[in-house]
């Protein structure tokens, strides 16, 4: 199983739109896919047509009172669940303060998911919290979101600094350039240098589209509503991009 | 992940769509148009006596697009193994040894045995699925629905089969639309498996092939009336098993034929009176010419279906160094099986077949005296008589010939048990079979190990004579000898024992209440 997290201290930058649409490409290419709505707005919740609500809230499930399991649900795509959001994840900080080693909390609550599903994505609420340093170490991937500008660059580095202070583990880092607008120069020039610069940046990159916008009137991923669309092909780079530096295994054949 | 919730069938469907068929008026779910559809060809397999089916299993192979999966579930629909067919499509009817190595011929080898796999029903299906959803406009729900053209044993239509399958975290939900559904004009329940509902389609059902003598009896009825339905039912069992048989399917298609004509035989000798004069006396020669007919070919597949233990007994000798033996056996079956099959293309065999069927229909029509209870209570009475006379009579210097006479008596105390069995309480006959089934096992041990010793020599010199047999051979052919001989003295010397136990006054008390039930 791989976990991969959709992260930046911003909001705003297309992480729930990268999280839907790359899991939505996992599960077609047949891996058994968990997205898990962790921002208490539920976007990624509403995308799927999935009630952000879990019974008990977030507290349950953090303290192990709630199985995971009795949570998910399935999407209207094969291969593809979902663990919904809830309001009261707004105060996950506060559960995760009371628990044991609150950090690493997340991985051993997921790690019993593993022989249900290859690929799991986490898709974070914006900021730094106790939450967001629990999904840092439950990843092995982190997926970061960048609007082309040179302060984003400089977050980006930060970032690696602090998992650099991680002990044990730490989760790769590929970034990548999100909601470009090709009418700015600015956007352009970074959105072309930096990938070949540094080996942390993707080469794919998502541009400012309005078929991403229109998402969330459709209520479904791009790539699935119209897989043969520019947007939909730049989520698929992307997605090709990540599988191949998590080295995720090719997916386990249909099943009976 | 996900399993069915739910099967219903929909009457009086005209192949329309099945968001038309299923309306769910006032209900605050939907049910869209189909989303995918396809056909599928399947195919389900059994033995010829329905081994799987008895035992609550269905094995199914489903081809589609290119690609042939097999399946094995159990009552609950469960799957319990399958076989995506790597190996390519597979060829029917066949033997376990057709399926690849693996968790399916596994769980398939201690149901199926020796007998082979052969087609029970086909069909072809066109499968449409549509989704549920709620007023999110969220599926919570999956239904197919499947409308089958039967195309075997008998082409016809099966009414479409409604799935409803609850997707995760919706069970609730989907729970309230099926109730919905259930409630709908037209949709009944459809629990039968595809199978069952496959062969309804064509007026058949599952398991109505049986080797055992399978008559309803009332203890009032005409003995001549009753013993024409006992034989009517052995004829048909005889009839059913010659295509299987000609074709050599499977051993056990001699095995059962066999087995109604010698059951056949012993009704005419013990109950044959009960007919109308003459019939009995008429055939008598004729099932003995059918069951002579028989033995050769029989007597090569219980040496042949016993070769690999046989061949792992060996001490002294190897295996390999039996090969020739069983090359030998096999080249006589192939000649055997010829004037088998010839004898039953023959215009003999056709006519006994029609002949005899004219007789017992005659038979049955006439209203004679006894009646069949008194017949029975008396034929039983005699045979078990006969048994004990027999048994008692025999001592540790009997010659073999008196336990092999023995074995006939118990052999036509056993087939009366069967002919006469639906007069008692089942519970009772299993009871007086039990011990008369032990001393047969034992009986049957000694007589069958020293015929095949016989046999053994009477291959050993035609192999000689055919210089077909290495010095080598002829030695290992020696050691299974003497292995036969161990096992009859074993038989021997059990006998007394099992004996003792079917001539307790216990054991003679349950035959006499058996038939004095019956009687009164």
């Amino acid at each position: 199983m791989k976990t991969f997290a959709t992260y930046n201290i911003k909001g705003g930058v297309g992480k729930t739109a990268t999280a839907v649409n790359l899991s939505y490409l996992a599960a077609h290419e047949g891996y058994r896919t968990l997205l898990w709505d962790l921002d208490p707005q539920g976007a990624a919740s509403f995308l799927f047509r999935i009630r952000p609500r879990v019974k008990g809230g977030g507290k349950a499930l953090i303290r192990g009172k709630r199985p995971m399991d009795d949570a998910i649900k399935a999407t209207d795509f094969d291969n593809l669940d979902l663990l919904p959001a809830d309001f009261t994840y707004r105060n996950l900080d506060l559960v995760l303060d009371a628990a044991k080693k609150p950090s690493r909390r997340l991985g051993s609550l997921l790690a019993p998911l593993s022989t249900e599903y290859d690929v799991i994505f986490l898709d974070c609420p914006p900021g730094i919290s106790l939450l967001s340093e629990s999904v840092l170490h439950a990843a092995d991937m982190l997926l970061v979101p960048l609007i082309p500008t040179t302060l984003s660059v400089r977050t980006l580095d930060q970032l690696t600094e602090f998992i650099g202070s991680f002990d044990g583990s730490r989760p790769a880092i590929l970034a990548f350039f999100s909601m470009i607008d090709r009418r700015k120069r600015l956007h352009r020039e970074i959105a072309e240098q930096l990938p070949v610069e540094r080996d942390d940046v993707a080469a794919a990159a998502i541009p400012a589209l309005s078929l991403i916008e229109r998402m969330s009137v459709e209520r479904a991923p791009v790539t699935a509503m119209a897989p043969r669309s520019a947007a939909a092909r730049r989520y698929g780079e992307l997605w090709q991009e990540a599988r191949e530096l998590s080295k995720l295994p090719d997916p386990p054949a249909a099943d009976i | 992940m996900q399993s069915v919730l739910r099967q219903f069938v929909v009457n009086g469907d005209d192949g329309a769509e099945p968001g038309e068929v299923l309306k769910l008026p006032g209900s605050a779910f939907a049910i869209s148009e189909a989303a995918r559809s396809g056909s599928l060809r399947r195919l389900w397999l059994d033995t010829f006596d329905w081994r799987l089916y008895r035992s609550g299993l269905t094995l199914e192979q489903i081809s589609s697009r290119g690609s042939t999966d097999l399946t094995l579930t159990g009552r609950d629909g469960a799957i319990l193994a399958a076989d995506h067919g790597g190996n390519g499509p597979l060829k029917w009817p066949g033997g376990l040894d057709v399926l690849p190595l693996g968790p399916l011929r596994d769980q398939l080898g201690p149901v199926v045995g020796v007998r082979a796999l052969l087609p029970v029903a086909r069909a072809v299906s066109s499968v449409r699925e549509s989704r549920v959803l709620n007023s999110d406009d969220k599926t919570i729900a999956r239904i197919t629905v499947d409308r089958m053209a039967v195309t075997y044993p008998a082409a016809g239509s099966a009414p479409p089969r409604v799935a409803v399958t609850a997707l995760r975290g919706y069970q609730p939900q989907a729970l309230r639309m099926v109730e919905q559904l259930a409630a709908v004009p037209g949709v009944g329940d459809g629990s039968a498996s595809g199978l069952e509902v496959a062969l309804a389609a064509v007026g058949r059902r599952p398991g109505d092939y049986s080797g055992k003598i399978n008559v309803r009896l009332t203890p009032r009825m005409p003995a001549s009336a009753a013993m024409a339905m006992v034989l009517t039912a052995l004829l048909d069992t005889l009839e059913a098993n010659v295509n299987g048989t000609v074709r050599d399917i499977d051993t056990e298609f001699l095995h059962d034929l066999r087995i109604a004509v010698r059951r056949t035989r012993s009704a005419l000798k013990l109950a044959g009176d009960a007919l109308p004069d003459g019939v009995a006396g008429r055939f008598r020669p004729e099932f003995k010419w059918l069951g002579d007919l028989t033995t050769p070919t029989r007597d090569l597949d219980v040496y042949l279906l016993g070769f690999p233990d046989m061949a792992a007994s060996l001490v002294a000798a190897t295996a390999e160094e039996l090969e020739p033996f069983h090359d030998y056996l096999r080249r006589s079956r192939v000649a055997e099986r010829r004037v088998l099959v010839r004898g039953l293309r023959s215009a003999r065999f056709a006519r006994l077949s029609v002949q005899w069927r004219e007789a017992l229909t005659a038979t049955a029509a006439a209203r004679t005296r006894p009646s069949v209870a008194r017949l029975a209570a008396s034929r039983i009475a005699r045979a078990h008589r006969r048994v004990l006379r027999d048994g008692n009579a025999i001592t540790a210097t009997s010659p073999p010939e008196s336990l092999h006479e023995l074995r006939k008596r118990c052999k036509e105390l056993r087939y009366l048990l069967e002919f006469f069995g639906s007069l008692y309480d089942p519970g009772e006959q299993w009871r007086a079979v039990r011990e008369l089934k032990a001393l047969q096992d034992c009986l049957g041990e000694f007589q069958d190990t020293q015929v095949q010793h016989e046999e053994l020599r009477t291959f050993a010199d035609q192999m000689m004579a055919e210089r077909a047999a290495p010095a080598a051979t002829l030695l290992a052919m020696g050691e299974i000898a003497a292995g036969l001989i161990t096992r009859q003295r074993q038989a021997r010397n059990e006998f007394a024992g099992r004996f003792r136990d079917f001539a307790s006054p216990a054991s003679q008390d349950r035959i006499r209440t058996l038939i004095g039930i019956a009687a009164a």
